[in-house]
């Protein structure tokens, strides 16, 4: 990885409290043993569900792009770990990690991997379109880039309605030269809307290192448009939950957006049909599994605080695993769509017969 | 009944759907303090205040993607763009992020947005400026889209689109926004999906919609009177979702068929009329289903040769007495 080092500037937040430990954090001391338990295990749960729906695509159960997320979970956890009730979230097409993280089930998420009707989206969306709305979890989204103006979209719904909540809306760091994010940062910024984009930089975007592919600093392009920015490790739950509560805070009291990049990294190729053997040395991936790992970091961490002891985590371990091949179990029982639901959840109208207002037809064959 | 500009009755429509539900925000360039590029949004500001009337910066992508984002919570944005053409810059957002996200999904979100401006030649600005793009917004399940032509359609039409669940595309036209009519006063609305008898025929049907129905009817006029030919004039109003029955009752009538849409014939709207013509009344049919189209180059900057370029009553004239031969 090639990166620049950020300089402090006007506007720019350096992470909260690292010179205190960031698990003195006001964010992180107020936690109970318990819900540190609870954030490693989301972290576990990610990492066990795409462990083994890698090996369900290993044995061709899964179609298409499966990109992982394994070395990023803190990110996803961290965040989404901060959300009150009128705080949203939209991410790209790494999105497993998100969906688990504000609290989706492992079994439709499997399901919809496996393309069954018993998926989060029916079969119908896919690895890269997982959605929940009723978890304020709005996908899920394919087009890099594209899903950043719905963010904006939603952190304006918010302010039109008086809600005090924020859109955190994350992005890869290849999607940042993307024009639809420039303008969803100008849009944001002007008309002060509460949203926290989120760069989640891993380093790459497919096979191009940021070197290859950015110029000037990520996170700092927020100057130009007025916002406050900042950048902070992702491989510390503690550090990501502690950086972002602050940005999240003020979005949502002041209404206005703010730019984060979290330096994060993936152990995988970009998705599962990526050999991996072009663009980055093994050592590199090797250094930051063995240093870096942001489940073993925290682990550790808990073990250190006297939270958890080994038994526990294998214990932890075990259940996750099981619940993750229960998922598959579940997806693979499940049925797959039929044929006659292809052209259902097109129209609201046509799902929606009794009050259908148009006439004419609607599909074509 | 009033008689009213074709603009007008699009303000009203947007003033009174403004008035009934306090999710409705009208956003587009130059739509609040400058009144609108071609005036339909003026004194919209005055009367409903920036909350609800909002300029946006040239950001087309932006801005349609923050509808829809806003959309999926429950607001109903109607976005205006200067003209339909620049929807190419926002092709992503309408075409990926609106169509399908309802689908992607699976049902669980949808997307009560419009985005209404003009969509048509004929203004000599050229191609960039000229584009109508029916056929392509009506070939991604997951939008409507809506073409009037008359002040009364128009506001009908647009109520109904604002109060549509799903996105509506909804296509206007600078050359008719002069174009007087009888309006309603009141609250009234036409479906989607329900074409119009502009002009009752017996000898041949005219499928039509947008200006291509103005000048139809008064090409039917001249048929009429200097050839003895009684056309039906059927104005489709939307072309998704499409009353293909009304298209076939006419057809049923009068066994002869001319399109006349301002499209390129290449996939153009008419070309799936034919194809469902001919393959739902086949035994109807006199003769093969006839269409005149915009002559298939980019548009042409020049006045008169533009004239020439698009539909226009001489050579629907033409075209329907050659479809009679
Ligand atoms: C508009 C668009 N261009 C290209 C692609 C193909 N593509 C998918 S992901 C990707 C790399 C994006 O990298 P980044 O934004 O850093 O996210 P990461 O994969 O690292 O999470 C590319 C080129 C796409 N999906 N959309
Ligand atoms: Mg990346």
């Amino acid at each position: 990885m090639t990166k620049k080092p950020s300089a402090a500037t006007e506007g720019h937040a350096d992470p909260p409290a690292a010179k205190l430990g960031f698990a003195g954090a006001p964010v992180n001391a107020m936690l109970s043993a318990e819900q540190k338990i609870g954030l490693y295990r989301m972290m576990l749960r990610i990492r066990r569900f795409e462990e083994r729906s890698l090996r369900a695509y290993q044995a061709k159960k899964i179609g298409g792009f499966l990109h992982l997320y394994i070395g990023q979970e803190a990110v996803a956890v961290g965040c989404c770990s901060l959300m009150g009730k009128d705080d949203h979230v939209i991410t790209a097409y790494r999105d497993h990690g998100h969906a688990i993280a504000v609290g989706m089930e492992l079994n439709p998420l499997m399901a919809e991997l496996y393309g069954k009707v018993t998926g989060c989206s029916k079969g119908k969306g896919g690895s890269m379109h997982f959605f929940d709305p009723s978890r304020n979890y709005w996908g899920g989204h394919g087009i890099v880039g594209g899903q950043v103006p719905l963010g904006v979209g939603l952190a304006y719904g918010l302010k039109y309605k008086g809600l005090k909540g924020a859109c955190m809306t994350f992005m890869g760091d290849g999607a940042v030269n993307q024009g639809a994010v420039h303008e969803a940062y100008n849009l944001a910024a002007l008309w002060e809307l509460p949203v926290v984009f989120v760069i989640e930089n891993n380093g790459y975007s497919m096979g191009t290192s940021q070197a290859r592919s950015s110029a000037g600093e990520l996170s700092r392009r927020a100057e130009a448009y007025g916002m406050p920015w900042g950048e902070c490790n992702g491989h510390d739950l503690y550090e990501v939950r502690a950086f972002m509560a602050p940005f999240l805070e003020r979005a949502r009291d002041t209404c206005r957006p703010a730019l984060v990049e979290i330096d994060t990294y993936r152990y995988r190729g970009h998705s599962v049909a990526d050999p991996d053997n072009t663009y980055r040395a093994k050592a590199e991936i090797e250094e930051y599994r063995r240093n870096k790992d942001p489940i073993q970091v925290f682990q550790n961490e808990l073990i250190a605080e006297g939270v958890l002891d080994e038994a526990r985590a294998e214990k932890i371990d075990a259940e996750v695993r099981g619940e993750a091949d229960l998922s598959a179990d579940f997806a693979e029982a499940s049925p797959f769509p039929i044929a006659a639901d292809l052209q259902k959840d097109v129209y609201w109208e046509a799902d929606n017969p009794g009050e259908r207002r148009s006439g004419g037809r609607l599909f074509f064959n | 009944m009033p008689i009213i500009q074709y603009r007008e009755a699009i303000r009203q429509a947007l003033a009174e759907e403004l008035t009934r539900d306090a999710n409705v925000v009208v956003l587009g360039e130059e739509v609040a303090q400058f009144n609108g590029a071609y005036k339909v949004t003026e004194g919209l500001l005055e009367r409903f205040g920036p909350k609800r009337i909002v300029d946006t910066p040239i950001s087309e992508a932006g801005f349609i993607g923050l509808g829809i984002g806003a959309s999926m919570l429950g607001i109903r944005p109607v976005i205006e763009l200067m003209f339909w053409s620049f929807y190419s810059v926002a092709f992503d957002q309408i075409l990926n992020n609106a169509a399908n996200i309802r689908y992607m999904s699976g049902g669980q979100i949808h997307c009560p947005i419009v985005i209404r401006g003009p969509a048509n030649g004929g203004t000599n600005v050229g191609a960039t400026h000229s584009h109508t793009p029916e056929n392509v917004l009506a070939s991604h399940p997951g939008v409507k889209v809506v073409v009037p032509c008359t002040p009364y359609d128009a506001k009908g039409l647009l109520k109904s689109a604002i109060r549509d669940n799903d996105p509506v595309m909804y296509l206007e036209n600078t050359m008719l926004y002069g174009d007087r009519g009888e309006v309603p006063a009141d609250d009234y609305l036409i479906p989607l999906g329900k074409a119009d008898v502009k002009r009752e025929g017996k000898d041949l049907t005219i499928v039509t919609y947008g200006r291509a129905a103005i000048q139809s009817l008064a090409a039917a006029a001249v048929l009429q009177q200097e050839r003895g030919i009684s056309a039906e004039v059927l104005d489709l109003r939307s072309i998704r979702p499409l009353d293909i029955d009304a298209v076939l009752a006419s057809v049923r009538k009068t066994h002869r068929v001319l399109v006349v849409e301002e499209q390129r014939p290449f996939c153009g709207v008419g070309a799936q009329l034919a194809y469902m013509i001919q393959s739902e009344a086949f035994d109807e049919l006199d003769g093969p289903v006839a269409r005149l189209t915009t002559v298939d180059a980019p548009s042409i900057y020049s006045p008169p040769v533009e004239v020439e370029q698009l539909p226009n009553p001489q050579r629907i004239l033409k075209a329907a007495v050659e479809a009679m031969a």
